[in-house]
């Protein structure tokens, strides 16, 4: 009986749901969405794929190459705040469910290596690069495991 | 008379996660529960061997969705405190407001569930319905609903506008009016009292004995709330424990009602507190050697973390006790005596995060 007056308030107003497929909400503007990258505007520094706490991505100096895995994505937008350049943006809707995996690969214009130091640098930072994507590779599982939490 | 063994769980319609309950029953009468955990490991703890310690926080984000900012505040309060990082005053009052909302919208979906557990369907959908409004204030100050991934060691990573916080306040208020509407339905409707009032009732002893956390502890008198120790934000902030005698599940569900409703205004107070100033400190170098142990409350009890640092950037050891693993004891202490058909009503009454308790 105490619960009448709700019931009879209910029954007077508007559904408080929407017609979800028909009737989309307006998304608030801050909300971190879909991560997408300008890639002209990338520097290829990596700072993305060493902060990610997910390590979904991978950033190829000498091949200009941005990688990501979105099934793997925790969307925390930690990278996004991290860029130097500030090339890296979320849009504000989520992203549409999808029936197979994919993989986001981006090639842009790597850096040209400065002169003098292009020669000598070059083979080393493809030793240092080598490793770590390795390395990544393994630790890309218990992060998918992590995104399975529901509730 | 012949025991008979019935199954509980890990399936369960009234179970939002997997826990097993092995329950002997005599006639209809529960004898005994034995308890069986491990459906839901996930093994986060470990992950701090291949995570840096800023990259933790995001995982400790996800040891429990419903309370992911309350982990993440214990966790950075334990790595800030083996640091000894100076958060700023901002920081921590905006710690304070997020945790708050968190409260708010946990207590929200439990009253919720406990209202679907004993039949009461329009009342979890008011519950829920009422529980949205919160979850629009996280999505739009933070960027996303629950998980809302806004502390960073030594602060936070987001900052609220004056318009954004007119708006919560004005949120706020509506919540708390739509929620007083539902107290006389949730404390003293004749139904919802038939199958809460009296039932898997806890004594003050052994709520105490048993180690229960939270609400749980609460509802069987003891006043004792981690909110007390003025952590971070808190100290500025007056606050009382809500507390009720009576440990059956009618007391556990007032506990969680009163709170939403306090939790309420510890958010204005929190606003009307909020200084100016910087919203993190900067940190540089690895945690040293040292050991840390911090706790803090969250909407389930008294959530512990215990870090051990070695000074690299990843941590020797992180260990989580959660108040679901607390308050398991307390459960199969209820449970002995009660209807079989309480069943679902008594373990639901705990608030039982199984996720978190298996990590």
């Amino acid at each position: 009986m105490l619960f009448t007056p709700t019931v009879i308030k209910n029954l007077l107003k508007k559904p408080a749901t929407r017609l979800y497929p028909f009737t989309v909400r307006e998304p608030f503007p801050n909300y971190r969405g879909e991560l997408y990258i300008d890639i002209d505007g990338c520097i290829f520094c990596g700072t993305c794929s060493r902060k990610c706490p997910s390590q979904c991505i991978e950033v190829d100096k000498n091949e200009g190459t941005w990688t990501c895995n979105p099934h793997a994505c925790v969307y925390c937008g930690i990278c996004r705040d991290s860029c130097p350049t500030k090339c890296l943006h979320m849009k504000d809707v989520h992203r549409k469910p999808m029936t197979e995996r994919i993989m986001m690969v981006e090639k842009g214009e790597p850096p040209k290596p400065k002169k003098k130091a292009a020669a000598a640098e070059a083979p080393k930072a493809a030793d240092k690069k080598a490793e770590p994507a390795k390395a990544d590779d393994k630790k890309a599982e218990p992060a998918t495991a992590d995104k399975a939490k529901k509730k | 008379m012949a025991t008979t063994v019935i199954p509980f769980g890990p399936q369960h319609p009234v179970l939002p996660e997997p826990v097993h309950l092995t329950l002997k029953v005599e006639d209809e009468i529960v004898k005994e529960a034995i308890p069986a955990l491990g459906y839901v490991h996930r093994g986060l703890e470990k992950l701090a061997d291949i995570r840096d310690y800023h990259q933790m926080i995001q995982v400790c984000e996800r040891v429990c969705g419903i309370c992911s900012m309350i982990h993440a505040v214990c966790y950075s309060q334990a790595i800030e405190e083996l640091m000894g990082v100076e958060v700023p005053k901002r920081a921590q009052v905006l710690r304070v407001i997020w945790s708050e909302l968190h409260r708010t919208h946990s207590h929200l979906l439990w009253l919720g569930l406990f209202a679907d557990a004993f039949g009461f369907e329009s009342l979890f959908m008011q519950f829920w319905k009422i529980r949205e409004r919160i979850m629009d204030i996280n999505e739009a100050t933070t960027g996303s609903r629950v998980i809302v991934s806004v502390n960073v060691i030594g602060g936070v990573r987001a900052d609220l506008s004056p318009e954004q916080i007119r708006w919560i306040l004005s949120e706020v208020d509506i919540v708390e009016k739509e929620v007083r509407a539902l107290q006389d339905t949730i404390m003293n409707d004749y139904t919802v009292k038939a199958r809460t009032v009296g039932v898997g009732v806890l004594s003050k002893e052994n709520a105490y004995l048993l180690g229960a956390a939270g609400p749980t502890l609460r509802g069987s008198g003891v006043a004792q709330d981690m909110r007390m120790l003025g952590y971070g934000g808190y100290s500025e902030i007056d606050f009382e424990p809500v507390v009720e005698t009576s440990g059956d599940c009618w007391a556990r569900s007032t506990v969680r009602f009163r709170e939403t409703l306090q939790s309420m205004d510890l958010v204005r107070q929190a606003i009307a507190k909020l200084p100016e100033g910087e919203l993190a400190a900067k940190v540089k170098g690895n945690p040293p050697e040292g050991e840390v142990y911090t706790r803090v409350e969250q909407p389930r009890g008294e959530c512990v973390y215990y870090i051990k640092g070695n000074g690299t950037k990843h941590l020797d050891r992180l260990r989580i006790r959660t108040p679901t693993f607390a308050n398991i004891p307390p459960l199969l202490a209820m449970l002995p005596g009660c209807e079989l058909a309480d069943v679902p009503v008594i373990v639901l009454s705990i608030d039982p995060c199984i996720s978190c308790t298996e990590r």
